[in-house]
């Protein structure tokens, strides 16, 4: 089964990860920028990370016949403290155009607080001005139906927004409908705990249609599988999908979203 | 898909959540001590079950997330612990 992994933290992973995707049929490797599971107490710091995720982590997926491009952001759970924000907005320009960078990502809320919403106007502004396509994360568990509120009306609120150039991602059941219904893309996150299970995430797929929908593992430094998306693809045959209907949710979905890039190449 | 594909496919995993549902509930009343919000939270949500519309997922989520629109004034820490502690708690 091909598949295209669209949100995998893979700094965070080992290189079995790797082998594993590959003999699963990952065709390629979608990375947004993340919190690290510690603040990071300087620009600097994310300029390490940023050449990391440009430089080091292509080479390494490489290695292993997968394709690697990034997401660039601060990420909201760092976004509290709003001037190292500001600094951290302000290394983005130099690295966009390299060539493994899709837009600017995951940003979002985590809290739902005023400086989180203040951090995600900078970055929606900046993917405005650099006309780039935007990746959202949505809070975790009992923030998540006001988080997406909030961040669905800073989107619909700035008018250099497509919503067909933005995905909104982590959705569940109370949110999924609020993000299509907008017109954006939606992304569900296959986690074991948190978040949605493959049979979740089907039922999802069969309440709401296949457009504008894509899944990810999410896989990162916690508790998640980076075979996510080929065992719900498993999981869908097992309910009776067609093949092409399998194909076009883990696969040309995702690429179709991506493709939007000039960049990203159809692997 | 029909109704006894599903209980086919779904029905021992199901029924592997519902008794461990049912264990949790017995170990928070077996232990000592005064619960906290998310105890009364949960058995709310545990109540959507019994729902005849086929959107119990959604009612769950709704009645474990923060109903309130206005952004906080500052990020508490990073964390979530899944249930909305109520206005109270702010």
């Amino acid at each position: 089964m091909r598949y295209i992994e669209p949100h995998g933290h893979m700094v965070s992973r080992v290189t079995d990860d790797y082998q594993d995707m590959a003999m699963a049929g990952c065709a390629c490797i979608c990375e947004p920028a993340f919190w690290a599971g510690f603040d990071r107490r300087s620009p600097e710091g994310f300029y390490d990370y940023f050449c990391q995720l440009t430089e080091h982590e292509p080479k390494r997926a490489a290695k292993f016949g997968v394709p690697h491009y990034c997401w660039l952001c601060i990420n909201p759970k760092e976004s509290e403290d709003v001037r190292l924000a500001k600094d951290v907005v302000a290394l983005i320009p130099q690295f966009i155009n390299r060539p493994n960078v899709l837009g600017i990502g995951e940003i979002g809320l985590n809290k739902n607080s005023r400086n989180e919403l203040q951090v995600l106007e900078m970055h929606v502004d900046l993917a405005a001005r650099l006309d780039q396509l935007i990746l959202v994360h949505t809070p975790h568990l009992e923030d998540k139906l006001k988080g997406t509120r909030l961040i669905l009306d800073v989107l619909k609120n700035d008018s250099r927004i497509k919503p067909e150039r933005c995905i909104i991602d982590h959705v569940e059941e109370h949110t999924i409908e609020l993000v299509l219904n907008s017109g954006f893309w939606a992304g569900m996150t296959l986690y074991p705990e948190s978040k949605c299970t493959p049979a979740r995430a089907i039922d999802m797929l069969e309440n709401f249609g296949t457009e504008r929908i894509w899944m990810n593992s999410a896989c990162d430094w916690g508790v998640s599988v980076p075979l996510a998306v080929p065992r719900t693809g498993l999981e869908m045959r097992r309910r009776g999908w067609l093949a092409e209907t399998i194909d076009k949710v883990v696969f040309q979905n995702p690429a179709r979203f991506m493709g939007q890039c000039p960049k990203f190449k159809i692997p | 898909m029909t109704r006894t594909q599903v209980l086919d496919l779904y029905f021992m995993e199901a029924r592997s959540k519902l008794i461990d549902l049912a264990a949790f509930l017995d170990r928070v009343d077996r232990a000592e001590g005064e619960a906290d919000f998310r105890l009364r939270a949960f058995r709310d949500a545990v109540s959507h079950l019994s729902e005849s519309r086929p959107s119990r997922a959604r009612s769950v989520l709704l009645s474990l997330s923060d109903p309130s629109t206005e952004p906080i004034p500052r990020a508490p820490g990073k964390g979530a612990v899944g249930a909305w502690p109520g206005p109270e708690a702010k």
